[in-house]
């Protein structure tokens, strides 16, 4: 395959914001100081109740060092929770000027329980800021909150919404319903007040239902792809029961959920809603001016076809301010900003992509 | 625009399923008996995937004064044959038997749809072709029925649905690849769902436009369910055909498994090169319902560059659903190389037995056509 010659140097210079980094605990008990002691001992005696089979294991194995960059691991602990290790091997190496933190486990969000949901997403939170953004200013958390207790998400929105270490709020796309649906509307509506964007990354726990509409793929290559198809119906249920309509200035970021296929999703939606628009009056505008307006993509896992500019086509479509630059820091399939993308970009785009859209959506300083 | 020349193959055209009424001639006398004593008869085998008043459903100007739309042969000659000069069109007729959980009643029923639809539309209409209607449930009674079948070459392609119980690349299925194979049929996937698992990964969407638009979704999982079960590298033969699916999803889904087979292959390491490829070669697709933005050629042609073959687009109309006006069933500005095989060379690749017996155009008269 010939790849353009790509311009290095620029791309080292241009100081970048990373919108995917998974911090970790060096191990479970790291979040204690940040719990009751009702909880604590909940959590040693009977642990996160999910909706799978397995719990110690992942349902699909990952390909590698559990889904990990082998090159990650710090002396102690898992990567991603060794910050000094983050900062040599990714911070500092890769000119990060600021990176979002997506935590992924124990935040509630799959949790079964809703009130051991609620301890949990409060001592992420806690831990977060403790562990990782207060040593190091570079870093902004996400407010892990579990989608399923709007009540209870509301709250800890608040509480945290004035505090500058926050930069978004973090539900789960593998909601219990379609996440259009009114019972997560207070959390939006919290959003918009808050003026926070809403993280959806992609989930390996679900809420309830099948990744696919036929039930459980055999392989990960299959639940891995999976995480892109739940995203486009996340998508479609926002659109189509009105969420954007009723919150105007809500800001939706996808995250880990690939961005190829949202032009043709959008096409799509586009021609269906027009023939059935009857059912959905409260749908006023083509879904396609919705998603152009209030939803925004990261990178990682970059998309890569045997044509790399026919991957810029598809971002003329999607539209270069919503397309944000994210490396999945640390795990195996990390995209590097210098080789993410193989095809000349202008300097503009690359300033939208890699730093720009995100200092914008998110008000970094 | 319109089809520019005489002798397009329809590879979905949907005559209105038959009444449990007209069905009870086709079946055994204990399933008649099931049928009226438990008055099975006086209700219809409506999918939930199409509500039959819905704007989706049936273009109004093909909607009848009386009957259901693509009730009978004149109307599906008048509005569906001779506008668009077609000379062979193949019949997905779509039955709620599949949807059943009795699996005995679902196959005597599936029988009875496929042994009515040869005797009341292909005995009297030349022309058409369809597709074997089998209970998924069990595979080997659904293999039982394509080797019933299998010698009446009007019969194409085993028709299955995109949302099931399982994935469709699962072994459990593959007896019904094998026989398919075998026989030179064409595995069908035709959108539609039958509900055993919510149509989303998040569960059950409110609206019935959210459904329809999840399908192009389902047929994604589906691909991938072939591509890593190692379908293709069993059943070397094998063609699959995604029905009604929409097909500008698919540049994503090439570069997205090609991608992630590189880095994921040592799970499955009978897929011996890039799914890409696999796809391009075994996979093909309906043209309706064309999702690109309306009358921009520019992007729909870039989007089958994406596609990267002019092998893989098989013409539809999905009569009598709306999915085009008139008869512009084609997207403007296709080159008229591609317009050709679009309409006939595919859909006669793809299907083996539509050369058996067929009445194609002249192909001399159908090039000169096409280069106008």
């Amino acid at each position: 395959m010939n790849i353009p010659v790509r311009h290095t140097a620029a791309a080292t210079r241009l100081s970048i914001v990373d919108c995917d980094i998974h911090p970790a605990f060096r191990k479970p008990s790291d979040l204690y100081p940040f719990m009751e002691a009702r909880w604590r001992e909940h959590m040693t005696t009977f642990g996160e109740h999910l909706r799978q089979g397995l719990s110690g294991q992942l349902q699909w194995p990952r390909m590698m060092a559990a889904g990990m960059r082998v090159d990650a691991f710090p002396e102690e602990g898992p990567p991603g929770s060794d910050l000094e290790l983050m900062r040599r091997q990714h911070l500092d190496a890769n000119g990060v000027e600021y990176g979002m933190l997506m935590q992924l486990s124990k935040g509630g969000m799959e949790e079964r329980n809703l009130e051991f949901a609620a301890a949990l997403s409060h001592a992420i939170n806690e831990w977060q800021l403790e562990t990782f953004v207060k040593p190091e200013p570079r870093l902004r958390a996400g407010i892990v909150v579990p989608q399923e207790d709007a009540a209870f998400a509301v709250k800890e929105i608040e509480h945290r919404a004035t505090d500058k270490s926050f930069a978004q709020i973090i539900i789960s796309p593998r909601s219990s319903d379609p996440l259009g649906h009114r019972r997560y509307w207070p959390i939006f509506e919290a959003a918009e007040r808050c003026n926070l964007p809403i993280g959806l990354h992609v989930q390996g726990f679900s809420g309830g239902h099948a990744s696919t509409s036929s039930g459980w793929p055999t392989y990960y290559m299959e639940e891995h792809y999976a995480a892109t198809t739940g995203m486009q119906n996340t998508v479609t249920s926002l659109v189509f029961e009105g969420v954007f309509e009723r919150f105007p200035k809500l800001k939706i970021v996808l995250i880990e959920g690939g961005f190829a296929w949202a032009p043709s999703l959008s096409w799509r939606m586009d021609k269906h809603w027009e023939r059935m628009r009857a059912e959905t009056p409260h749908v006023k505008r083509p879904p396609s001016e919705y998603i152009r307006e209030h939803v925004w993509f990261t990178t990682q896992p970059i998309e890569e076809p045997e044509n790399p500019q026919h991957l810029a086509e598809v971002i003329e479509w999607l539209g270069w301010d919503r397309l944000m630059f994210s490396t999945d820091y640390p795990h195996w399939d990390f995209d590097h900003p210098q080789h993410v993308f193989k095809f000349a970009m202008t300097e503009t785009q690359k300033a939208q992509v890699f730093r720009d859209n995100a200092r914008a959506l998110y008000n970094l300083p | 625009m319109k089809v520019p020349f005489k002798g397009a193959i329809d590879c979905d055209l949907h005559p209105a399923m038959p009444s449990a009424v007209a069905l009870l001639p086709y079946l055994d006398e204990y399933w008649r008996d099931q049928l009226v004593d438990r008055h099975i008869d006086r209700y219809p085998f409506t999918l939930t995937s199409y509500p039959p008043n819905a704007p989706l459903s049936a273009r109004p100007d093909w909607r009848q004064a009386s009957g259901q739309p693509a009730g009978d042969l004149e109307a599906i000659r008048r509005q569906a044959l001779e506008p668009f000069g077609t000379s062979l069109a193949i019949c997905n007729v779509l039955h709620g038997a599949v949807a059943l959980f009795n699996e005995d009643m679902a196959m005597a029923l599936c029988q009875a749809v496929n042994d009515w639809v040869a005797k009341e539309l292909l005995d009297r209409e030349p022309r058409l072709r369809a597709s074997i209607l089998v209970p998924l449930h069990n595979p080997q009674l659904a293999v039982a029925e394509i080797e019933r079948l299998a010698d009446d070459k009007r019969f194409v392609q085993v028709l299955l649905f995109a949302m099931n119980e399982m994935l469709l690349g699962r072994r459990i299925y593959w007896p019904i690849y094998a026989a398919a194979e075998k026989h030179g049929l064409a595995i069908g996937i035709h959108a539609g769902s039958t509900y055993r698992h919510a149509p989303m990964a998040s569960g059950w969407p409110a609206h019935r436009v959210e459904d329809y638009v999840a399908q192009s979704a389902a047929f994604e999982s589906q691909l991938l369910s072939f591509l890593a079960e190692g379908v293709f590298q069993k059943f070397t033969a094998l063609r699959l055909v995604l029905i009604e699916s929409g097909f500008t999803w698919l540049p994503n889904l090439l570069w997205r498994t090609s991608k992630g087979w590189r880095g994921m292959r040592a799970e499955t390491p009978w897929i011996d090169r890039p799914p890409a490829e696999i796809v391009r070669e075994h996979v093909r697709v309906t043209l309706q319902p064309v999702d690109a933005p309306e009358g921009d050629a520019k992007t729909l042609m870039q989007t089958l560059e994406h596609i990267g073959s002019d092998r893989m687009l098989l013409f539809s109309t999905d009569y009598p659903h709306w999915q085009f006006e008139g008869e512009d069933v084609l997207p403007d500005g296709l080159p008229p190389e591609l317009v050709k095989r679009i309409l006939t060379d595919n859909a006669l690749e793809t299907y083996p037995r539509l050369r058996q017996g067929a009445q194609i155009g002249d192909n001399r008269h159908t090039q000169k056509e096409a280069v106008r």
